[in-house]
């Protein structure tokens, strides 16, 4: 049901029955690996490309999330995903491989997010019994894409951030078969594209602030609801700066939100020894973070109600060439249990 | 920023530039210059020592050793690059070891690894000079225009 001017209300609980993970070495040893389904220990997880081993990563997931639901592909009405390569061709190649009708999406770094909301949306009405929604993506295709060959001796900026190598895929059902208590999401809000006028692409959480405190911002206005109500407010991949920075511009627009319930899957996720400048990015941060870890921690009981915020920057190399500015986007989801 | 960037920006994306200019950690410029010095300065002292042993052991000169010892800096920087140490050493020492003829090997070889994928051809001969192309053409063009300029004050004072 619509809420407010861009927010869904999902009555009917879709129910987050199962979820896959894989990711590669660097997060590995991470903060969370015992999270995580798959573990890779080399970038090329015997491939021959970085573009194959992103892929597989997806399908990794897509299937460890099936497995664990005990259902087929063909069980499954719809697979809808994206990532950061050129016409998101590792998502699109593992739905040929999954062979269940496929929504390709992109929206940056706000992917997982906005297929969450997308599939929850088309459980909650009918439009499916199970969807399968996830986003990946894979720092060494990332970079090659988006900045400097890999081994390039490039000094990067502290405000820099890490592109996440991993994949996260959630099963989206109205059915959730056993008694167990399992994560469902309530509501969504989905976010305008704001342009602040940052260029630098080696700061992309500054950027992409505003975005994430208007998508905010207008969660509780249209569902009407305070900060309290939430046990944790996560943002996808802001990183140390952008966090900082949302924060503060949250506040400026009257919204105090508590800096210990105010958290980043970038920042989550690496240890502080590791280094990752601002923090970790990529579309797999915040979907890793979420199937893995979050929901995790909501079944053990640490958290009954979360927001997820993930926030994307729609720029290509070429934009960046061409002196253009960042345009942002964030969409967020209410998951309680 | 430059002057022409900002006239493009509305006042409000303005105001947020330096609202969020006081969040952003700064780059330790003073740390970096000094890590680049001394790094910078360790890479040109093997340089120098690889030019004496062409001089004592091969009989070049002076003016001769330059090309075998950058050819031989630029190996060495493309092994490093190969083995997955030359990023990390970038990213401690910046313009320490970007500067220096090593980092040029280091731009030719990266692209060369890293478009290997898409065959020899179009793949790393496309793309080998991706990034140390722009180097070549502008090293190339300021050399002429200075030596065009060196020889025309040359025929105009009687030089030549």
């Amino acid at each position: 049901m619509l809420r407010g001017k861009q927010s869904w209300e999902f009555s009917n609980h879709p129910v987050i029955r199962s979820t896959g993970v894989a990711v590669g070495p660097f997060e590995a040893n991470g903060n969370l690996t015992a999270d995580f389904d798959v573990i890779h220990d080399d970038l090329w997880m015997g491939n021959t490309s970085y573009e194959q081993a992103h892929r597989m990563l997806l399908e990794e997931a897509a299937q460890t999330a099936l497995k664990k639901s005990n259902l087929k592909p063909e069980d499954t009405q719809f697979f809808i995903a994206g990532d950061l390569i050129n016409q998101i061709t590792p998502t699109s190649f593992a739905a040929r491989d999954l062979q269940i009708p496929y929504f390709g999406l992109f929206g940056a770094c706000s992917t997982s997010m906005e297929g969450l909301a997308l599939a929850s949306f088309m459980v909650n009405y009918g439009g499916a019994n199970n969807v399968l929604t996830g986003a990946s993506s894979h720092n060494a295709a990332v970079e090659k894409q988006f900045r400097y060959p890999t081994e390039y001796g490039g000094q990067k900026p502290p405000t820099a951030q890490w592109t996440v190598t991993g994949a996260g895929v959630g099963l989206i059902t109205n059915n959730p078969l056993n008694d167990e208590k399992l994560p469902y999401t309530t509501s969504a809000t989905i976010g305008k594209v704001i342009d602040m006028g940052l260029a630098d692409p080696f700061n992309m959480g500054g950027a992409m602030a505003p975005a994430a405190a208007d998508t905010i911002l207008a969660h509780f206005n249209d569902l009407q609801k305070d900060p309290s109500y939430y046990d944790l407010i996560v943002t996808g991949d802001l990183g140390k700066i952008g966090r900082e920075t949302a924060l503060a511009l949250l506040k400026e627009k009257g919204l105090s939100l508590d800096s210990n319930k105010f958290k980043d899957c970038g920042l989550l996720l690496y240890k502080e020894n590791q280094p990752v400048q601002s923090g970790g990015s990529g579309a797999g941060c915040s979907a890793t973070v979420l199937y893995g870890h979050l929901l995790n921690e909501m079944k053990n009981g640490m958290y009954k109600r979360i927001l997820l915020v993930a926030t994307g920057a729609l720029l290509s190399p070429l934009t960046v060439q061409q002196n253009e500015t960042i345009p942002c986007i964030a969409h967020a989801v209410s998951i309680e249990i | 920023m430059a002057d022409s960037k900002k006239k493009n920006k509305t006042p409000k994306q303005q105001q947020y530039a330096k609202f969020e200019q006081q969040f952003e950690t700064k780059r330790p410029v003073l740390k970096n210059c000094i890590k680049a010095f001394f790094v910078g300065g360790l890479i040109c002292m093997i340089g120098q020592f690889i030019s004496y042993l062409y001089i004592y052991f091969f009989h070049f000169t002076e003016q001769t050793s330059g090309n075998p010892t950058s050819a031989t800096v630029i190996f060495i920087s493309m092994l490093l690059t190969g083995f997955g140490i030359y990023d990390r050493l970038g990213q401690f020492a910046g313009a320490g070891s970007a500067v220096p003829v090593s980092g040029f090997g280091n731009s030719i070889i990266s692209a060369a690894i890293e478009h290997r994928t898409e065959g020899f051809v179009l793949g790393v001969g496309g793309n080998i000079f991706k990034l140390a192309g722009s180097v070549i053409l502008f090293g190339v063009f300021s050399a002429f225009v200075v030596a065009l300029i060196k020889t025309i004050f040359l025929m105009m004072t009687g030089g030549l």
